[in-house]
């Protein structure tokens, strides 16, 4: 149906080149999950349920003494008998990974293709078939290919496929291994419906699509509480933000009946001001769900409880990097609400800040990773918030390739670990930093790529963090001395001291990563090891297959600021290139926002910008070095809990506990007092239905206490009624 | 397709003929149980159950048909049947669909076949009873959804509760007979003064010398004057609002659908509290739209759908009986469908419509998910299990789609109903759609916990270790079921078209009588 109902996009530029077969992008990975569900099913269903081997399996899963026992069981069973390896892994192994490498040869195939045509102004939109049309309601279902939705493409499916090459070593002994497989397929087409999306509703699909992968990966390891509880919360709170975009929608739909990007940028300028305000909120509570953002950023580290290549995956590298895209895609609507765009901004700049702040004092490896994402997208927020969509998007690129590539460490970090303490039948914490130290010895790959990360997200020159993090601190400080977001009072501050607030947070946010961030790398790479005696012989790199994918993200987050060089630095190459690529999608609202002329810094203040930018980043990187001290650190059995500020820092500002008091506990806890047993039970069964039934009765039984059966009784009865009624008229 | 119909005489003999096949089939199991002795378990009276099966199957093909020789293009009553009743009191047989009683039509044949399959095992006594009651429900439910004339309509109206009354009642669990009372009474209340206002308005045709029940003529003549159209349209109201059911009518369901044997739940939810929101659609609102649309009376309505959604949401979320909860989740449901109804734009209605369709599917699939696992552990509480996705992944992977479907997620047909009815309702009704969108997130909560407690966390009763996994009757069953479930979800374009003009008669209906009667008060006065 797909193929026969391709509409063709007129004369469109792109029209008869291999941008055609953009549908078949996410149908890959579609039927990458199909194939791999069915086997899973099949597997399962054949070797029925009393199989004693899948038993022992999860309960050894569900024997971690881990604190968010989410930790990778790869391997785990090596050293007693052969590898429990499923049945259909060789196959699995093979469709898998192979769907997402042919979708990044089709990306890249179309990529090029849009690079040859010179001016492309309008997006190539394929319109499929009606998904539902009634009333004035005509929504298509219609995938819309531009310059922003191409990147997005590249970064999925390219990430996409070293992660999943990555899976085959680290998954590679799991029981529910096609299980894994099928799923993280599912996300990758979800995620490539959502950015293919040539609506907000067909975006939409996707946008709750890769919702539920995320709760089915988190929950993977299923048997275990935490880990379910987990997917749970992640998907409620997303619902949350869901909620917004679903409201925003309506609002768009009632006010310009149009919910197709084009239509909407032809016909924006007709919302008032008021409205377009509400909608672009409502937008960003979807964002804020979506993409970890106060106040909903709490599902995030929970999600970590997912094996560590969906949390490279979905919670560092694409997913959680939607609520930005969909601001860039949005952008239309943004440019014209000051106010809306203003928030968004903020709500960036402080998540970015109390994550980073929860992020110094984690043990977890991957909790630390995981608070630095929430931080870094506040970065990408506060990019796309004041205008620079270009930054926001540059900095969603170099992030995926460094966070991937930190995550994926971790994952071999974690791999190592644990296949040390299955070795030894210890059940230490296998990614608690505590427990590690000194592993440059071990693993020396990961150390050495781990570090090429690090010095990216810590903004070193040359490295690509440090070009997208200082375009996000300068598109910032440009905007506060001239922009229509520096004109405006939000809250009664004035709009440009606002916007020099969130540069010196985002400034001081930048120390706390160099940080938190060396911290990191010290205590599980740096000093003695502390795994223990035994166990240390058993530490060693992952295969080949794992660490290639750690190759290729290193490269990367070396090089990936290269996308986008400022013009200051044209030395080192062509400048722009994202920048001027982005043109066509994001330039309007960006000069809407800068009043009509491009933002403009002398170069003596960039110089200087870039100067404080690298001055913090070192001088984090030099705090941490002198400050901490991997020798003192004692194994986590043996360690004392913080005190005083650190212990709030620890306990992650106790907002997890501030929400399930004040809002999860008195809603579960008035359902079932006041709304179930008081209201239904009571009050309207027991007062109102089963009262009126003892009414009855009642009324049923006076009757027949009269019904005597004595006739003397009757007759007295009927000569009292004559005398009432003989006396009534009487009297009248 | 339809030329073969067509010459065959399909559209003039369907709709009688899917009044009467289940009433042969009824017939025919009493027939096939001569001389069999006594016993009516399934070794002596097995035949009852494959008879269902092969009538049901045949009445589903029969109304498959009228997928295909619908015409979208009319707004008036189709596959028209017209026989004399009782022609002194202007009574007649008529029936006849529109978009609308098609999809319920269709509904209704899909979902009886699967109800059958699911009580293949469970029902073990008195089983010809039991399907011969089955059939009669269907006859009582198509009749329901095709009558064209109000007594025609009481009539099939109680010739579907009865029988349902003896399903719960023998069948049914520990609690049937409270339960079963509390169900006859409480829409024996409901009906009897719904057949009250029936009479009103006959006895108004009949004083103005030609007396009928025919809905069209009802339709066009109706004009009680304003404290006579409260009082009929309150009748009216009780009677469908108690079927639907609206808070604070709805404490009879859960009782009913815990007590029911897993084919009445899911008849129940499934179809029959589409008779509530249908009544309200095709007589309720049309009949006396001028009171329906006084504004107390619509805000008030609004307010019981709203808080319909919500508080069905919260207490599902707290039941400690999955069976509870998913009745506790229809009344969320069904919440929206009037919703829907009420806010009365194009999209909203159509929504409502969708939502009735998706609510007797997934629903439907939920509780047949249920009494596949009550019949191997007998239990229905949520803290029976835990874990079992791992011993029975195929239930665990149904569950999941049913329970996602149920949430809306997009792709399926859940959320193609709620997003229709809320993108409509916002249009005329802003605030109450605001509130009434929260109840997607409540939905997420109370379904996403109970599938945890059920299929996730660590296995804590050791029996759970021993269940089986579908097997192959049941997989058809489920199969069946989720195949609409994705269908509707990508491509709900078929059905939409099919009641557009419904839909937008049903608007025109409405607004029109509401502008002109109140206009024509005005004038009175």
């Amino acid at each position: 149906m797909l193929l026969q109902e391709v509409a063709a996009a007129g004369a469109h530029p792109l029209s008869g080149t291999v941008a055609t077969w953009m549908w078949l992008l996410p149908l890959l990975p579609l039927a990458g999950f199909v194939l791999n569900g069915a086997l899973a099913l099949a597997a399962t269903y054949r070797r029925g349920p009393s199989d004693p081997t899948v038993h022992a399996d999860h309960t050894h899963g569900a024997g971690h003494d881990t604190g968010h026992a989410g930790t990778a069981h790869p391997d785990h069973d090596t050293a007693h008998h052969a590898p429990t390896r499923h049945r259909y892994a060789g196959l699995v192994s093979i469709i898998g990974p192979a769907v997402l490498f042919a979708a990044f040869g089709l990306a890249l195939s179309i990529f090029g293709a849009m690079t040859r045509v010179d001016h492309l102004e309008q997006p190539f939109v394929q319109r499929y078939f009606t998904w539902m049309a009634t009333g004035d309601l005509r929504i298509d279902a219609a995938f819309q290919l531009d310059q922003l939705s191409m990147i997005m493409v590249l970064v999925i499916t390219g990430v996409g496929a070293l992660i999943h090459l990555f899976s085959i070593g680290y998954m590679r002994d799991d029981p529910g291994y096609p299980r894994f497989f099928a799923y993280l397929n599912l996300f990758v087409f979800f995620m490539l419906v959502l950015v293919l999306g040539a609506s907000y509703p067909v975006m939409f699909i996707g946008w709750e699509g890769v919702g539920l992968c995320s709760y089915l990966l988190i929950g993977f390891w299923f048997s275990d509480t935490a880990n379910a509880d987990a997917g749970k919360k992640a998907f409620i709170v997303n619902r949350i933000g869901d909620f917004g975009f679903l409201i925003a929608m309506f609002l768009l739909y009632a006010h310009i009946a149009s919910l197709d990007f084009v239509g909407i940028s032809q016909r924006a300028a007709d919302l008032a001001p008021g409205i377009v305000t509400a909608i672009c909120l409502f937008l960003f509570l979807g964002c804020a769900g979506k993409s970890a953002q106060i106040p909903l950023y709490v599902w995030l580290p929970d999600a970590m409880a997912g094996p560590t290549p969906v949390s490279a995956l979905i919670h560092a590298a694409t997913m959680v990097t939607a609520g930005v895209y969909l601001v860039a895609r949005s952008a239309v609507l943004f440019a014209l609400s000051p106010v809306a765009s203003l928030t968004v901004a903020v709500v960036g700049a402080l998540t970015a800040l109390l994550a980073a702040t929860i992020g110094l004092k984690q043990w977890d490896i991957k909790r630390v990773l995981a608070y630095s994402t929430v931080s870094q997208l506040g970065y990408m927020f506060v990019g796309v918030g004041v205008g620079a969509y270009t930054a926001g998007i540059f900095h969603l690129v170099t992030h995926a390739f460094f966070k991937a590539l930190l995550f994926l460490g971790s994952g071999s970090v974690i791999f190592a670990m644990h296949r040390a303490y299955h070795a030894t039948h210890s059940h230490a914490d296998a990614q608690d930093m505590r427990n590690m130290g000194g592993l440059r010895r071990y693993l020396p790959w990961t150390f050495a790529l781990m570090w090429i990360a690090t010095l990216a997200i810590a903004g070193i020159p040359l490295f690509s963090g440090f070009f997208s993090k200082d375009e996000i601190l300068a598109g910032v400080f440009a905007r506060a001395g001239h922009s229509t977001l520096a004109d405006v009072s939000w809250f009664g501050i004035p709009g440009n001291v606002l916007l020099y607030a969130i540069y010196g947070i985002g400034l001081f946010t930048a120390l706390l990563t160099a940080i938190y961030m060396t911290r990191m790398m010290l205590y599980t790479f740096h000093g003695p090891n502390r795994t223990g005696e035994t166990e240390r012989s058993h530490l060693a790199e992952a295969p080949w297959v794992m660490t290639l994918p750690l190759v290729v993200l290193g490269v990367l987050s070396a090089i990936g600021g290269w996308l986008n060089i400022p013009e200051l630095m044209r030395f080192l190459g062509p400048p722009q290139w994202l920048h001027h690529w982005l043109d066509p999608v994001v330039g309007a609202p960006a000069l809407a926002v800068t009043g009509g002329a491009p933002v403009h810094l002398t170069h003596q203040t960039e110089y200087m910008l870039i100067g404080a930018a690298v001055v913090i980043a070192v001088a984090g990187i030099l705090f941490a070095v002198a400050r901490l001290k991997p020798a003192r650190l004692v194994p986590k059995a043996q360690a004392v809990p913080e005190r005083g500020f650190a212990r709030v820092l620890a306990n992650k500002w106790y907002v997890d506990e501030l929400y399930d008091r004040s809002v999860v506990r008195p809603l579960v806890g008035g359902s079932r007092r006041l709304l179930w047993t008081v209201t239904d039970k009571w009050l309207i069964d027991g007062l109102l239905v089963n009262g009126s039934a003892r009414l009855t009765g009642f009324f049923g039984r006076i009757g027949s206490y009269w019904q005597t059966g004595n006739v003397s009784t009757y007759a007295w009865a009927i000569v009292i009624g004559v005398l009432v009624v003989l006396g009534a008229f009487t009297l009248r | 397709m339809r030329d073969f119909l067509g010459g065959i005489g399909y559209e003039r003999w369907v709709l009688p003929a899917l009044l009467l096949i289940p009433i042969a089939g009824a017939i025919l199991i009493y027939v096939a149980r001569i001389g069999r002795g006594r016993a009516d378990d399934i070794a002596n009276a097995g035949s009852a159950r494959v008879i269902a099966l092969a009538t049901l199957t045949i009445e589903f093909l029969v109304s498959a048909g009228l997928w295909w020789t619908f015409d979208t293009g009319r707004s008036t009553w189709q596959n028209v049947v017209m026989k004399a009743w009782i022609p002194e009191w202007g009574a007649n047989f008529v029936v006849g669909i529109d978009g609308i009683a098609l999809m319920m039509i269709l509904l209704t044949t899909f979902i009886m076949p699967l109800s059958v399959l699911g009580s293949w095992t469970s029902i073990r006594e008195k089983l010809p009873a039991y399907y011969a009651l089955l059939l009669v429900l269907t006859t009582g439910m198509i009749g329901v959804f095709i009558s064209l004339d109000l007594l025609l309509f009481y009539v099939m109206w109680e010739v579907m509760l009865i029988p349902m009354y003896f399903i719960i009642g023998i069948w049914g669990g520990e609690r049937r007979l409270y339960a079963s009372i509390k169900f006859f009474l409480y829409t024996m209340v409901g009906s009897l003064l719904m057949l009250v206002a029936i009479l009103y308005l006959w006895v108004q045709t009949w004083q103005a010398g030609s007396p009928t029940f025919s809905y069209d003529a009802l339709l066009r003549s109706v004009d009680v004057g304003r404290t006579a159209g409260l009082l009929l349209f309150g009748a009216f109201f009780l009677a469908f609002a108690v079927k639907v059911p609206m808070f604070p009518f709805h404490t009879w369901l859960p009782d009913a659908h815990v007590e029911a044997p897993t084919a009445g739940s899911v008849i129940l939810a499934g179809i029959m509290l589409k008779m509530g929101t249908y009544g309200f659609l095709r007589f309720a609102m049309p009949l006396f739209p001028d009171v329906a649309m006084l504004p107390a009376v619509r805000t008030t309505m609004l307010a019981l759908a709203v808080i319909g959604i919500i508080y069905g949401a919260l207490v599902a979320m707290v039941q400690p009986d999955f069976k509870k909860l998913v009745a506790y989740s229809s009344v969320s449901h069904l919440g929206f469908v009037m919703l829907g109804i009420l806010a009365l734009t194009m999209e909203s209605v159509q929504g409502a419509l969708m939502v009735m369709i998706n609510h007797g599917i997934s629903t439907g699939a939920l509780f047949f998910l249920i009494g596949m696992i009550y019949e191997r552990r007998h239990s229905r509480m949520i803290d029976a299990y835990g874990g079992i996705a791992r011993v029975v992944p195929l239930f665990a992977a149904m569950l999941t789609i049913v329970s996602l479907s149920s949430i809306g997620l997009p792709g399926t047909n859940g959320f193609i109903g709620e997003f229709l009815v809320l993108i409509g309702s916002f249009r005329t009704q802003p605030i109450w759609t605001v509130i009434a969108a929260t109840g997607v997130i409540f939905a997420a909560a109370y379904l996403l916990w109970a599938i945890q407690r059920i299929l996730f966390q660590p296995v804590t009763h050791p029996e759970n270790e021993r269940l089986t996994d579908l097997n192959a009757r049941e997989v058809v069953i489920m199969a069946a079921l989720v195949i609409p479930i994705l269908w509707i979800g990508f491509y709900p374009q078929p059905i939409l078209a099919r009641m557009e003009r419904s839909a937008a008669q049903f608007i025109s209906d409405v607004e029109r009588g509401a502008t002109e009667r109140s206009g024509s008060a005005r004038v009175g006065n």
